[in-house]
């Protein structure tokens, strides 16, 4: 194969870049022209501060006549205020009138034997008694190890946030699906709200909400809606055409239509993004403990804070039990089948909710008189917190320089230069190689969008940190992608090890993202090099697989003749195979830059110095401009890389014949 | 007997593109070619037809020749580019939404090539649905759909989801769903395409018991010439939207209209189309072996006159009209004409 023009395309881009990137400190100074390497400081957008005086405006003055901006979120506030004071009374603090020393509670909260019957009966409606006992086992050992208030804290916003955001999301879904022109205005905010880092919904929440519990949810559920929001539009455009028909043929009115025809024939993909919110909304709870969630996320942060290695991993294995535990119920939901019914009288018919309705009214009865009934009992308590420091000190004294020999390798051999590449391009010259990058692979129109979206960063004088981000992204995504892959094909190509990956894999994506900074942090410490470890671990799940998927994919035809034809097993995978499961590949690549992306803003925490920092930094401040601009940005990078890689994968597409 | 005209469709087109709209203003019956020119497809173009009061009526033709587009033209579900059509005396196009709503609840029923169950219900409660959707009580239409469901053989299986039943059940519970409200028009799109040839043969006999009961009117589509000339009493073959022609089955195999239809009729065994009265010869004995019906087919009454060595009479209203023997039979059967 010799050099054709999309070689000699590529090569000079590659070249001309790195010799800029190289020498452009040189120029500067032969030049004495700064602006080479930065971005004229008189020149940069005063978008921050207009964001930050229309929110202040917003706050202080946005009058609407009849109200005041602030009534609004007032309004909101105290809408989820009471409904959360309820279930967290009910599930933790009992509930009581009076205030302070005064207080005289007339009821208990739900004990914890109440609350783990009621669990293992919604798994056993779900599904059967192997999740019930799942779940059984996930509460108790919250119970056992010390973490159920926290635990119950953070149940509290879930089952909150929830059933807003999953409502919420249907009606939007609904209402899009009903009108074009809805959505297609929803369709852009959506997209965008899916890139923008989380932590850049905190600072506007924070600034409208204030500290505490509600503008923590608050920003949970709007983080959580968009994907349910989605689903529901597919859900209810693929509802078989005939079925529409044969509710309009029956003479549904169009409210009918909705109800008892399409909503209820969707159900079991609505129910899939049910399950979405629930895995987000844990995920935003987590983190949004950095604006007053409390609950297990609060603990994990402090202990993060100080460096209490115990506490952070405890709590840390609370959070994965949790998200385990609500996974598969949510999950036993959506492909749940209808059971027979039971016959008789009511408790009879219901077993489960009388069941429960028992042991809730037993156990406040006995609660009085056997405390243990009621709270689990401390002294039976375990904790694990000194093993787990012990463990880390031991691996700490013993394999220190190990860990370090690795961790410097990296470094130099491979973080390091990438940086220096990234990081020394000129910005007048990375705004017009990116623009040429996004015309070759996705067209001229996406070509002169990344041009003005990059433009747009350069403009906001974070041209530097978002090289940062670049290029830990990049790095992160290339190890991820090249372990991700092998381990797809070893599990497409292996029946048992499939399912022990891919087992694997599913429940990696269900933990928060918080959670994976607790080891990294704990062997490693703060950087770089933990920060890459950390979205390595969280976005490698779509590399493994969608190549799993990929490989499974190929017609069993083309793989029977390339057998005839005399392939060797290599030759197959890599001749046959490979080649015909790149769009898929190439999907996988795109959902694993997404996941980096949103994970390497919560590694601000562990001390990088990207957009994720600005965004941190903004929030720690309160500064709401310089938080939603570096959001903009690193969504804007996100925007980027998943047009242009999912124009290839259309591209390879076609090819293909696919 | 005077027959009345249940459903009158006159010019109807249904065209999909951009230009879609604007073609018909420019043009005076635009034919295929003109159309694709365009960029047009057309789906249903210059359709008349006229179903009558208890007639099967058959549409049938290739994959892709409009027979699902023009039967929604019919039932409205699909907007006809222009055209009228006239429903037991109501302009349907005129009609506004809550009357469209009337008229299907209480008039119209469907059946569908995929079924179209409603998965999250079970058989009475898909069954009972339409009367569900007119706020009928629960017990009402229970037992209204009971019935039906005894009707198509269900009988037992009112409480399993359509999962749980095969592909002939499941088009048992479509068919007793658009049956429970009693309609006038009774319109079928391929309901037994997507079964098992076997399975076809019995729900097409079920078919015929059905309608032997209910004398309902009837559109039904179907691309399987055989079940056509089975079912139908007259028949409407369609090609790339037009209607080639509109015949009863003999008529259609007798004197196809188009070589279209010519090459469609080859194959089929004339036996089961052509009927006594056609091949019948003047009166010319006294002593017959038996007596047939006018409007029986030759494949029906094969055995009867060939296993006789006299004649049988022709009847049609109690009359001899004619008499049939055994060689006329004969080479109707072997193919000589
Ligand atoms: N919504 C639509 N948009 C564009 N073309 C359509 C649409 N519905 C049907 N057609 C076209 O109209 C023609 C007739 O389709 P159809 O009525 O489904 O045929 P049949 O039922 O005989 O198989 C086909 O060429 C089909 O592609
Ligand atoms: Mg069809």
């Amino acid at each position: 194969m010799g050099l054709n023009r999309h070689h000699f395309f590529w090569l000079t881009l590659l070249g001309i870049t790195l010799m800029l990137s190289s020498f452009s400190f040189q120029l500067y100074k032969a030049f004495d022209a700064r602006w080479i390497i930065r971005f004229p400081k008189k020149y940069e957008l005063p978008t921050e501060k207009w964001i930050s005086a229309f929110l202040d405006w917003l706050v202080d003055s946005a009058n609407f006549y009849f109200f005041t901006f602030r009534d609004i979120t007032r309004a909101i506030a105290s809408l989820i205020e009471w409904p959360y004071q309820f279930l967290r009374n009910l599930l933790i603090e009992g509930f009581q009138s009076g205030l302070g020393d005064q207080a005289v509670q007339y009821a208990p909260s739900l004990s914890w034997v109440a609350v783990i019957t009621v669990v293992v009966a919604i798994s056993y409606y779900a599904s059967d008694w192997r999740l019930g006992t799942l779940t059984c086992a996930c509460f108790a050992y919250l119970a056992v190890f010390g973490q159920w208030q926290s635990a119950m804290v953070t149940l509290a916003s879930v089952l909150i946030a929830v059933p807003i955001g999953a409502l919420g999301g249907l009606f939007l879904g609904i209402i899009a699906y009903k009108s074009r022109i809805v959505e297609n205005c929803l369709r852009p905010i959506l997209d965008l709200m899916q890139t923008v880092p989380v932590f850049a919904y905190l600072v506007p929440v924070l600034i409208l909400f204030g500290f505490g519990p509600v503008a923590a949810l608050v920003a949970t559920v709007i983080y959580a809606m968009p994907p349910m929001v989605r689903v529901t539009i597919v859900a209810l455009k693929t509802v078989p055409e005939e079925i529409k028909e044969a509710g309009k043929m029956v003479g549904c009115t169009d409210r009918q239509m909705m109800w008892k025809v399409l909503v209820p024939s969707a159900s079991s993909s609505l129910m899939v993004g049910v399950n979405q919110v629930i895995m987000l909304t844990l995920n935003m709870v987590i983190i949004a403990s950095m604006i007053g969630a409390g609950g297990l996320g609060f603990d994990v942060l402090a202990s993060l804070r100080r460096l209490d290695i115990g506490g952070g991993i405890e709590a840390g294995l609370a959070i994965v039990v949790m998200a385990i535990a609500l996974d598969r119920i949510s999950q036993a939901f959506s492909v749940r089948t209808i059971k027979e019914p039971y016959n008789g009288n009511y408790i009879q018919r219901h077993p489960w909710i009388s069941t429960s309705f028992a042991v809730i009214v037993g156990t406040l009865i006995l609660g009085i008189f056997i405390p243990s009934v009621q709270a689990y009992p401390k002294e039976f308590t375990i904790t694990t917190g000194p093993f787990w420091s012990d463990a880390m000190e031991y691996i700490n004294v013993n394999f220190f320089d190990a860990f370090e020999a690795i961790k410097v390798f990296f470094l130099q051999s491979l973080l390091l230069p990438v940086k220096k590449f990234f990081v020394g391009i000129p910005w007048a010259w990375g705004i017009m190689a990116t623009g040429l990058f996004a015309w070759k692979l996705a067209g001229w129109r996406m070509g002169i969008i990344a041009f003005l979206l990059m433009s747009f960063i350069a403009a906001s004088g974070l041209w530097s940190k978002a090289m940062v981000t670049i290029y830990l992204c990049g790095v992160s995504v290339f190890i991820a992608t090249i372990i991700g892959i092998p381990l797809g094909i070893w599990a497409a190509e292996r029946q048992g090890a499939g399912r022990v990956i891919l087992g694997l894999m599913d429940t990696l994506q269900t933990l928060p993202s918080f959670v994976y900074l607790i080891p990294v942090v704990m062997l490693f410490r703060v950087g770089d090099f933990s920060a890459m470890i950390a979205v390595v671990l969280y976005a490698l799940a779509p590399a493994v697989r969608y190549a799993a998927f990929g490989l499974k994919e190929v017609p069993e035809h083309l793989v029977e003749a390339a057998r005839m034809a005399g392939c060797t097993p290599i030759q197959l995978l890599l001749r046959v195979k490979l080649p015909l499961a790149t769009p898929q590949l190439l999907l996988g690549l795109n959902q694993t830059i997404m996941l980096a992306l949103s994970m390497l803003v919560i590694t601000a925490l562990v001390g990088t110095r990207d957009l994720g920092q600005e965004v941190y930094i903004a929030l720690t401040k309160a500064n709401a401009g310089q938080g939603i601009v570096a959001g903009f940005c690193v969504a804007f990078i996100a925007i980027i890389a998943d047009r242009v890689v999912n124009a290839s994968a259309d591209k390879q597409k076609k090819r293909l014949g696919l | 007997m005077t027959v009345n005209v249940l459903l009158d469709c006159k010019n109807i087109w249904k065209l999909y593109g951009a230009k879609a709209n604007s073609i018909l203003d420019t043009h005076v019956n635009p034919d295929i070619n003109t159309l694709k020119a365009e960029g047009i497809i057309g789906a249903v173009r210059a359709v008349n037809v006229q179903i009558m009061q208890g007639e099967i009526f058959v549409i049938m033709g290739l994959s892709g020749s409009g027979k699902s587009t023009l039967v929604r033209c019919l039932s409205r579900l699909v907007e006809p580019t222009t055209g009228s059509i006239k429903f037991d005396g109501v302009d349907l196009l005129k009609a506004t939404d809550s009357e469209l709503i009337e008229i299907r609840r209480k008039k119209m029923g469907m059946v569908f090539q995929q079924f179209a169950l409603l998965p999250h219900l079970t058989t009475i409660e898909n069954v009972a649905f339409p009367l569900d959707v007119q706020g009928v009580k629960k017990d009402v239409r229970e037992a209204r759909a009971l019935d039906v469901i005894e009707l198509v053989g269900l009988k037992g299986r009112e409480n399993y989801y359509p999962r749980q039943l095969s592909g002939g059940q499941q088009q048992r519970v479509g068919i007793a769903r658009s049956l429970v409200v009693e309609p006038d028009l009774w319109f079928l799109d391929e309901p037994f395409s997507a079964l098992d040839p076997l399975i076809r043969r019995e729900m097409q006999d079920e078919f015929i018991r059905l309608q032997n009961l209910l004398k309902k009117t009837i559109v039904f589509i179907t691309h399987d010439f055989d079940e056509a000339i089975r079912l139908a009493d007259r028949i409407a073959v369609m090609k790339d939207g037009e209607i080639e022609q509109i015949a009863d089955p003999e008529q259609l195999v007798l004197n196809p209209a188009t070589d279209y239809v010519a090459e469609f009729t080859r194959h089929v065994s004339r036996a089961k189309v052509i009927k006594a009265a056609t091949i019948m010869s003047p009166i010319k004995k006294d002593h017959f072996g038996g007596e047939v019906a006018h409007d029986a087919t030759i494949e029906e009454i094969a055995d009867q006159v060939e296993g006789s060595k006299l004649p049988h009479k022709v009847m049609r209203d109690g009359q001899v009209i004619g008499q049939i023997d055994s060689s006329a039979v004969v080479n109707i059967l072997v193919g000589r004409d």
